[in-house]
């Protein structure tokens, strides 16, 4: 079962990934169908400004456009944002902490294949009878209500999907506390790394409310129970309060790893060390733990008490000091730097004014009794794609034309990351900016037309022509990565010439065990200290021995495929349909089938031996 | 190392479930889980605060005319105790007693039947006795489902154990499935923690609140 001997051809490659643990391949598995599902979201975007171009359109109707909006939250923040985030930790952090993989490298594949599934389920609503249509926040008020399967979709597909993030938040968790290389203390940790840290441990906590939200919402719709049908006693409030106990820690599940890139590039690019190195750690880390004290600001009219909408106001409005802390440290970064504005460099640059634009609008949102003019306005809607957009997108798109040399052992064309670079951010402007007046003119958000002579026409029309331009901004970008596949340059162990973390002292790509022997990190910017020192590599922490190797496996997708599986049969169950219970007993008798072989059968890895190591000289790979 | 080589007494390791890399990664990985599994519990604990005794009309049961503290007693302290004989366990597991150690996870697993059994009991006389069912008010959701989220954790580690203790019967113990033996035992007291909150929140609670 190893992936150790060489096997050749497309039906092996694709078993190969099927079946890998590598954490490197994992990543590229979660950039492909994350990638893939930000171009659904996208799709989905298009058709919402192409019906919001002018008033009183009909391109599509009115229950169809709730059903694209809701998708298009949805697959953005869990199946694009999510994965996306989780390829860049997935290739990133091992390597930053200069370890050989994650600590549970059979759950890592797991939490991939889980993910997937739940994407695709979720996915299949668009054929099999309709799409959720409740909003990407989908209140009980509304779902319960909601004709057809389509919320059904949402609630088991996200289940499934959760419990894969979850798994993958454990274990960064247990890789960054305990696969440290020799001389790696926490205080000198990559940005990145301390932001995945933080994050994992937001996932930790965040999710299971989530998880029980869709349980709760599942039993109601599936299984005949009462927690939001008021009828009979229940309550629809506590749906909001468990999606929103998680959904604001999970902006900040989004965000601090883009922060995070962020700080790598500055520095990289700045040719300098990161300006306050602690105080950005310590920023994070209250960042992370504020971001669960201020759920309720989503909910300031939901109508609380005006004690309960202080206390949350509050709480928001501090957590501009840490992120005022980062943003400040990022220009100190750049001052005095020799700096190097390659293209993730340009979008650091570009990042900052629009995360702080977002981040201003935040602190006019978090004022209560403000929010009330703002709330369900396209005031909103601008807001909080500044945010994400400005600042998580902006993120991935840097961090993936930064770390592309690394994961795939090519550059990406320079030229047409400009152009991509330049037209998605005047795009997003275009699209966006606008919608802060638009908001503030009366026009509210998931309202699937407008009419004429309110004043909203040019600013719409604006604002779709903005759309475009950022889809054609993609579209370069999509461009740029077939042409440099097939040109396929191979670059060094750091092509940026800059490289500070141990990443960079490697190959790219990388050998699949990363480091020949464990480095010995001397410092902040490991790699960057035995530059200074006129060396080319870093000084190894142990002797040439032995590699442990974990084996390959089919049963990570097995178990989720059962899921898959029998998330079908939960689904049609309400119908009373007599087919359904043997494919629920079927999917379920899969997943626990697998884990239950996954627990009695042995698996104890393997080793490369020394020996075989050392034919590998020229391969590199020696830390 | 080879984490499965055969050990004597002298050189077992003291604490086996931490003595390889993967051991150490499985059990602070547990520890981590179990940190948000007390989240999930969490929610429905609240879920069950919000909904208690929140039924559609007069006629329903509420938390007072439902419980009774004897039987609720018993299943408390059958769990207790199966918590404790899985500390023996874990004992004679690092001590590398084998044999003893299986002894003890027996009757930790039929202490943990009796309690489902006991449950099952208990749902089926709220049923019958006084149509305190999963659909028939918010109060019956959010009780089945909090007490229920629970009673199937306990099946779910019986089965767990059970899988351990058959798996591993006939070859002893090694450093490649000690902290497999830890780890379940770690879930089992978790299981027992989260009884003793529901034994307080729903139960006593229940009876004077």
């Amino acid at each position: 079962m190893s992936t150790y001997a060489n096997k050749k051809g497309f039906g092996a490659t694709i078993w190969d990934y099927l079946t890998t643990v590598d954490h490197k391949k994992i990543a590229i598995l979660y950039l492909i169908s994350g990638g893939l599902f930000f171009v659904i979201g996208g799709l989905e975007a298009m058709f919402i400004r192409i019906q919001l171009a002018i008033p009183n359109n009909d391109f599509v109707s009115a229950g169809f456009y709730n059903e694209i909006l809701t998708m298009h939250g949805t697959t953005m923040i869990f199946l694009a944002a999510m994965p996306l985030v989780f390829a860049v930790m997935n290739a990133v952090v091992p390597l930053q902490i200069g370890a050989r993989d994650v600590a549970f490298p059979f759950l890592n594949s797991l939490g991939f294949w889980l993910f997937f599934f739940g994407g695709i389920f979720l996915n299949l609503s668009w054929f099999l009878g309709g799409a959720p249509d409740a909003g990407w926040t989908s209140y009980a008020s509304l779902s319960l209500h909601s004709e057809g399967h389509g919320i059904d979709f949402y609630v088991l597909g996200l289940q499934i999907s959760g419990l894969g993030t979850l798994i993958a938040g454990i274990n960064f968790l247990v890789t960054i506390i305990n696969m440290r290389t020799p001389g790696m203390t926490y205080m000198r940790m990559p940005l990145f790394t301390w932001s995945t840290f933080v994050v994992s441990a937001l996932i930790l906590f965040a999710f299971p409310p989530l998880t029980v939200g869709l349980v709760l919402m599942m039993f109601d719709r599936m299984f005949g129970s009462n927690f939001f049908d008021v009828a009979a006693g229940g309550n629809t409030i506590i749906w909001e309060h468990l999606f929103w106990i998680f959904g604001h820690p999970e902006v900040y599940i989004l965000i601090l790893p883009a922060f995070g890139i962020f700080s790598e590039i500055f520095a990289t690019f700045s040719r300098k060390r990161l300006f306050g190195y602690s105080s950005m750690v310590f920023a994070t880390v209250l960042i992370g733990f504020l971001g669960f004290m201020v759920w309720a600001h989503h909910m300031f009219t939901t109508g609380l008490g005006p004690i309960a909408n202080a206390i949350f106001a509050v709480a928001t409005m501090a957590i501009a000091v840490p992120t005022g802390i980062k943003i400040f440290n990022w220009i100190f970064t750049m001052w005095g730097g020799s700096v190097k504005f390659t293209v993730p460099m340009l979008y650091a640059v570009a990042f900052i004014p629009t995360f702080t634009m977002g981040g201003v609008t935040g602190i006019m949102l978090a004022s209560a009794p403000a929010d009330y003019q703002y709330h369900d306005s396209y005031f909103v809607v601008a807001h909080f794609h500044y945010v994400i957009v400005g600042g998580v997108v902006l993120g991935l798109l840097a961090g993936i034309n930064f770390y592309w040399p690394k994961m795939f052992g090519t550059m990406l064309n320079e030229k047409l990351g400009q152009i991509t670079f330049w037209t998605f951010l005047i795009g997003f402007h275009l699209t966006f900016f606008i919608q802060h007046f638009l908001g503030l003119m009366g026009m509210p958000r998931r309202v699937f037309t407008f009419l004429d002579n309110q004043g909203l026409n040019t600013g719409n029309m604006i604002s779709t022509v903005g759309a475009f331009l950022m889809a054609f901004g993609v579209l370069v970008m999509v461009i740029n990565i077939i042409i440099t596949s097939v040109k396929n340059e191979k670059v060094g162990n750091d092509p940026w010439g800059d490289g500070r973390t141990l990443e960079w002292a490697i190959p790219s790509p990388p050998p699949f065990y990363n480091f020949k022997q464990l480095p010995l990190v001397r410092g902040l910017d490991p790699y960057w200290v035995e530059k200074m020192e006129g060396k080319t590599e870093m000084t190894p922490a142990e002797p040439l021995g032995d590699i442990h190797m974990p084996n390959s496996s089919i049963l990570p997708l097995t178990i989720a495929f059962g899921l898959f599986v029998a998330a079908f049969g939960a689904l049609y169950n309400m119908d009373d349909k007599t087919w359904t219970l043997p494919i629920i007993i079927v999917g379920l008798l899969i997943t626990f089938g697998s884990m239950l072989i996954r627990s009695v059968k042995d698996d104890h890895g393997y080793h490369i031996h020394k020996e075989d190591l050392m034919d590998d000289k020229d391969k590199g790979g020696k830390a | 190392m080879q984490s499965d080589e055969r050990f004597t007494d002298a050189t077992w390791p003291a604490s086996p479930e931490k003595a390889t890399l993967e051991g150490k990664n499985k059990y602070l990985g547990f520890w981590l889980f179990l940190g948000g599994e007390t989240v999930l519990f969490a929610s429905l604990f609240a879920t069950y605060l919000a909904l208690k005794d929140k039924v559609p009309n007069g006629d329903a049961a509420l938390a007072k005319d439902l419980f009774e503290l004897p039987l609720t007693f018993v299943a408390t302290m059958l769990l207790l105790t199966s918590s404790l004989t899985s500390v023996y366990a874990m004992y004679h597991m690092k001590n590398n007693h084998f044999k003893q150690m299986q002894a003890w996870l027996v009757i930790t697993v039929a202490l943990g039947f009796a309690f489902l059994g006991l449950e099952i009991y208990e749902f089926n006389h709220y049923v019958h006795e006084y149509h305190h069912t999963f659909t028939s008010s918010a109060f019956g959701s959010a009780f089945y489902t909090l007490v229920g989220f629970h009673g199937g954790h306990v099946a779910f580690g019986l089965m767990w154990i059970i899988s351990l203790m058959v798996r591993n019967a006939r070859r002893g113990l090694n450093l490649y499935n000690a902290p497999k033996f830890y780890v379940a035992s770690l879930y089992w007291h978790f299981i027992d923690v989260v009884w003793v909150f529901i034994f307080t929140v729903v139960y006593l609670m229940g009876m004077v609140g």
